[in-house]
């Protein structure tokens, strides 16, 4: 079969009308051995994760991290403003009053977990991102609204235009189709 | 889907053993109370705030419950079983009633007359003012209760006119109990030193409340788990909602605790001053910072695990730890206004701080909290097996039990 005309593309979407048959779609698609996929879908779906198989998030384990940090240089900042900066008798306390540098040492704590949580989150889903493939197909406006998506990448090693379109046909969506790059 | 829910057969077994264990432990008390009075009415009074804090605590969250909704509601029915247990509560307060002249400096015409504080406060601490608060608290908590359980089962039996009701009930509920456990908890603890007062005391005693009593529904829910009906229909999420709750309840309690310390330590007042100084000297530093660790630091670190919160059998060892917890903070707020003999140091130094208390632990501190912990476990599991374990009634359950966790 020849191949020449036909262009490049990012992959093939089918597209379901509700989330149990995207749920169902992405098993299959998994069993049927396809790793470089995702789903589209207007509501978070738990099932989804682990019928994708995404591997588990690192974002805690950075946002405990950006906690720590937080939590440290407030103590530190407030110690080093009370007894080296400018070290003030007041009411008779110790500089180091540690009791008194807890609250802001608790703000900056949840300032630097929330920091890393909201910048880590865009970076890990790759954000900003204004532009990606699956734009170009035009039913795909739906899906922030009622309708629900999966696309099989081109660039996973078992996808093969016809054979790929036929497996997504057999999950009776509502249509597949092609993803411009 | 059997949809009966009946308690399973085994609580037959755990109500036994509790009853025996609370035989033998309110033996020992007897004992104790002969033997040596004193330490008798402290210890009993320490132990009998944690079992009341269990109840009262699911009397609340079964109130928010009724006002907020959400999946967590499928624990319903063992908050409501830990509510009425709170008639027997205000039997076993009598011994608190009969203490009152070993407790309280108030209680003592020697000791108010020579203190202008305690003069001044007689008007509020007497002993018919007092009993009758003690009444009208014990009153509105069972009627309380009492009211809800009621609701509850005509909406078992299908009447789907109650559930407004239950939520107008548990609104004007939940007012009652914040004054009452606020009220409560400035007569039968803070008033046990004769200047000392916080105006945190309130807030100490309800988050206290809604930990001991979400770390008791675990331990009860995760005896359950295993059994029919709940081992096919609770699932892991149901768990972490729990856990996710018993988190922010041990976030709330170090809050709640340090706002207390740090605003005494920066208002550094003579009447404030005292009850901090006695906790943090003679051995009670040493408590004190075992609770800042392991009923703060510890338990927060193992809580921010998912995992765990997902896994009763996990869970549960957070939350037996807690309620241990529960009962040392309560020991390190009455315990150090006693000196070792058991009497209250107002009644042996006069002038607060003139004697200082040192570390001590009795053997009827761990007698009356076996006493009073089995005989209420033994009523707890009597209201459990008294009712389907779910509330079948309930418009929400089905979509409570298909949750999967999200929001």
């Amino acid at each position: 079969m020849s191949h020449e005309s036909t262009p490049t593309l990012y992959g093939l979407m089918a597209e379901f009308d509700t989330a149990e048959g995207l749920i169902h779609a992405t098993e299959q698609a998994r069993l049927a051995g396809y790793r470089a996929m995702d789903a589209y879908s207007p509501l978070p779906i738990e099932e989804l994760s682990e019928a994708l198989d995404l591997p588990k998030t690192r974002l805690p384990k950075a946002v405990f991290i950006g906690g720590l940090v937080g939590c440290l240089g407030g103590f530190l900042l407030e110690t080093w403003a009370s007894t080296i900066a400018y070290p003030m008798n007041i009411g008779g306390r110790p500089l180091f009053s540690w009791p008194q540098f807890i609250p802001v040492t608790f703000e900056t704590t949840v300032l630097g977990a929330a920091l890393t949580c909201f910048f880590g989150m865009w970076g890990s889903n790759k954000l900003p991102q204004p532009y990606h493939p699956v734009f170009n197909v035009p039913e795909f406006a739906r899906a922030s609204t009622d309708r629900f998506f999966l696309c099989i990448e081109a660039a996973d090693p078992r996808f093969d235009r016809e054979a790929t379109a036929r497996f997504l046909q057999d999950l009776h969506p509502l249509g597949v189709s092609e993803v411009a790059p | 889907m059997d949809t009966t829910f009946n308690p399973p057969a085994e609580l037959e077994q755990h109500r036994s053993r509790a009853l025996k264990a609370g035989a033998v432990g309110l033996v020992l008390c007897v004992a104790g109370a002969a033997l040596d009075r004193d330490h008798f009415f402290r210890s009993w009074l320490t132990a009998y705030m944690v079992v009341l804090g269990i109840a009262l605590g699911s009397t609340a969250l079964m109130m928010i419950q009724h006002l907020s909704g959400g999946a967590w509601g499928v624990f319903r029915r063992v908050f409501e079983a830990s509510s009425r247990t709170l008639p027997l509560l205000a039997v076993l307060f009598i011994p608190v009633v009969l203490g009152v002249g070993s407790l309280y400096p108030w209680a003592h015409a020697d000791l108010v007359s020579a203190d202008k504080v305690l003069s001044h406060r007689q008007a509020y601490l007497n002993l018919p003012f007092w009993l009758g608060r003690a009444m009208i608290y014990f009153a509105g908590w069972v009627t309380l209760s009492m009211v809800i359980n009621r609701l509850s089962k005509a909406q078992d039996d299908g009447d789907i006119s109650v559930n407004m009701r239950l939520q107008k009930v548990s609104g004007a509920g939940l007012v009652f109990y914040a004054l009452t456990v606020t009220f409560a908890g400035i007569d039968w603890i803070m008033a046990l030193n004769p200047h000392w007062y916080s105006t945190l005391f309130g807030f100490l005693m309800m988050g206290g409340q809604g930990l001991a009593a979400l770390a008791f529904t675990i331990i009860a829910s995760s005896l359950l788990v295993g059994k029919e009906p709940m081992n096919h229909l609770l699932k892991p999420s149901h768990f972490h909602d729990l856990g996710k709750l018993m988190f922010a309840f041990v976030m709330l309690w170090a809050y709640f605790n340090f706002s207390q310390f740090l605003l005494t330590y920066a208002a550094n007042l003579v009447e404030e001053v005292p009850y901090m100084l006695a906790r943090l000297h003679g051995g009670w530093q040493v408590l004190a910072l075992f609770l800042v660790v392991f009923h703060f630091a510890v338990p927060w670190l193992v809580l921010l695990n998912r995992d765990l919160k997902r896994t009763p059998s996990k869970l549960v060892v957070v939350a037996v730890w807690l309620l241990v917890m529960r009962y040392l903070d309560f020991y390190m707020m009455i315990a150090p206004e006693f000196s070792s003999t058991g009497q209250n140091l107002a009644f042996a130094g006069g002038e607060h701080g003139a004697a200082a208390s040192h570390f001590f632990f009795h053997w009827l501190d761990l007698a009356a909290p076996l006493g009073i912990g089995g005989i209420w476990l033994w009523m707890f599991f009597t209201q459990l097996a008294q009712r389907p374990l779910f509330a079948v009634g309930d418009p929400y359950l089905r979509e409570s039990l298909e949750s999967t966790g999200g929001h």
